[in-house]
């Protein structure tokens, strides 16, 4: 075990140990869900409470941790934080339109399939987001 | 509180660790190309996050560089991928 | 007021503040390297910036706004988790359509990233030939519940900030 824990105050060790364990959980929860949801538009949803809360709550508890072992302001973690937090709605909206094209695409190889589909009209895109794959 | 301190780091080491595990089946598995980008992103995430629980383990800031080029590596090479899934190239 | 060797001051401020971080030290030196950086990247960056930056109004509006949004990512987030844990089979999830007022590229921008941001919902793209947002929502109830919140809550005060002559 890392002998430099003993030295740590109670203030610092336990909202890091909660922000380790709430973490964990949701970094487990999103990968679950990556898993289990039956379709491509729904598993994308697993990922982002990954992302977001996740990455959150071990950053900031490794800012704690660092802060109080080494007794000075250690918050160079920011950084990762803006970085994910700026890119990760850029890669979810990418994949979304890409799943989407792909999709269209997929239906135009194949009309005649589409064409007894007119029922579904009122849908924002033509095809089932509700199919088994 | 020492104690459960290591036991909370330890946890999350294993729950990462099993989150990769579960991106990796969602990987080979996938039935699309989409679903295999997706489980892609998510395991450069979760190994960000390893990188970032082992710091805390060892105690050492190294591992805050690696974390930072995991997360930025993972982050040209999802677009990379997407932009090539949907148009066929990567480069326009 | 914008000095012609400084186009735009918050950016050269948070590259500065960058530079400072990734070298964890705030030593004269490291202050002098940065401020180069932070001159000179945006100088040389300028060419390949489609858009004239934006000035920043209503500060109070817009930290309210993103303060707002943290509620509600971590809010969604826990909503997201249970329906992973205990209803992940029958969850209604669909594609909604929402009619948007907003045109300013940076507020479009900016709501894309929060809309993202928060767990539940994903930006698909603005539909051609109207300016309507296609939206997919993990977990859908109401379809015109989430129309009114995404307008009254994200795009009243993106409008206020962005669009307010």
């Amino acid at each position: 075990m890392n002998p430099q824990l003993e030295s740590l105050p109670l203030w610092a060790s336990l909202p890091i140990t909660l922000l380790l364990l709430l973490g964990s959980a949701i970094v487990l929860i999103g990968a679950l869900g990556l898993v289990r949801l039956p379709h491509f538009f729904q598993r994308i949803h697993g990922p982002a409470i990954t992302i977001t809360l996740g990455t959150g709550s071990i950053l900031i508890a490794s800012m704690i941790y660092f802060s109080a072992l080494q007794s000075r302001l250690v918050i160079h973690e920011l950084l990762i934080t803006v970085f994910v937090m700026l890119t990760a709605p850029v890669v979810a909206m990418l994949l979304m339109r890409t799943a989407v094209y792909r999709d269209l695409r997929a239906r135009d190889r194949r009309p005649i399939v589409s064409a007894n589909k007119s029922k579904t009209t009122t849908e924002v895109y033509p095809f089932s987001s509700k199919e088994e794959p | 509180m020492t104690t459960l301190l290591s036991l909370a780091i330890n946890i999350t080491l294993l729950s990462v660790l099993l989150a990769m595990l579960l991106c990796t089946v969602r990987l080979l598995r996938g039935p699309t190309a989409q679903d295999r980008v997706l489980a892609l992103d998510t395991l450069w995430m979760c190994a960000m996050l390893f990188a970032l629980a082992l710091g805390i383990r060892f105690g050492s800031v190294i591992y805050f560089e690696a974390a930072m080029l995991i997360a930025l590596t993972g982050f040209v090479s999802t677009i990379a991928l997407t932009k090539f899934l949907m148009r066929g190239e990567v480069i326009e | 007021m914008t000095l012609r060797w400084l186009p735009s001051p918050a950016l050269s401020g948070a590259l500065l503040i960058m530079w400072l971080l990734l070298n964890q030290s705030i030593a004269p030196a490291q202050m002098l390297l940065g401020s180069v950086l932070a001159i000179a990247a945006p100088l040389l960056a300028r060419p390949l910036r489609p858009l004239a930056p934006a000035p920043l109004r209503k500060p109070l509006v817009l930290a309210r706004l993103l303060f707002m949004s943290m509620i509600e990512i971590v809010r969604s987030c826990f909503n997201v988790s249970r329906i992973i844990l205990f209803n992940a089979k029958g969850v209604q999830s669909q594609f909604i359509q929402v009619p948007l007022d907003l045109k300013d590229p940076y507020g479009l921008a900016l709501l894309s990233c929060l809309i993202n941001s928060t767990p539940g919902t994903v930006w698909v793209e603005q539909l051609p030939d109207s300016n309507d947002l296609a939206l997919h929502v993990f977990d859908l109830h109401d379809e015109q519940w989430w129309i009114d919140t995404i307008k009254t809550r994200y795009e009243q005060p993106l409008i206020e900030i962005f669009e307010h002559e």
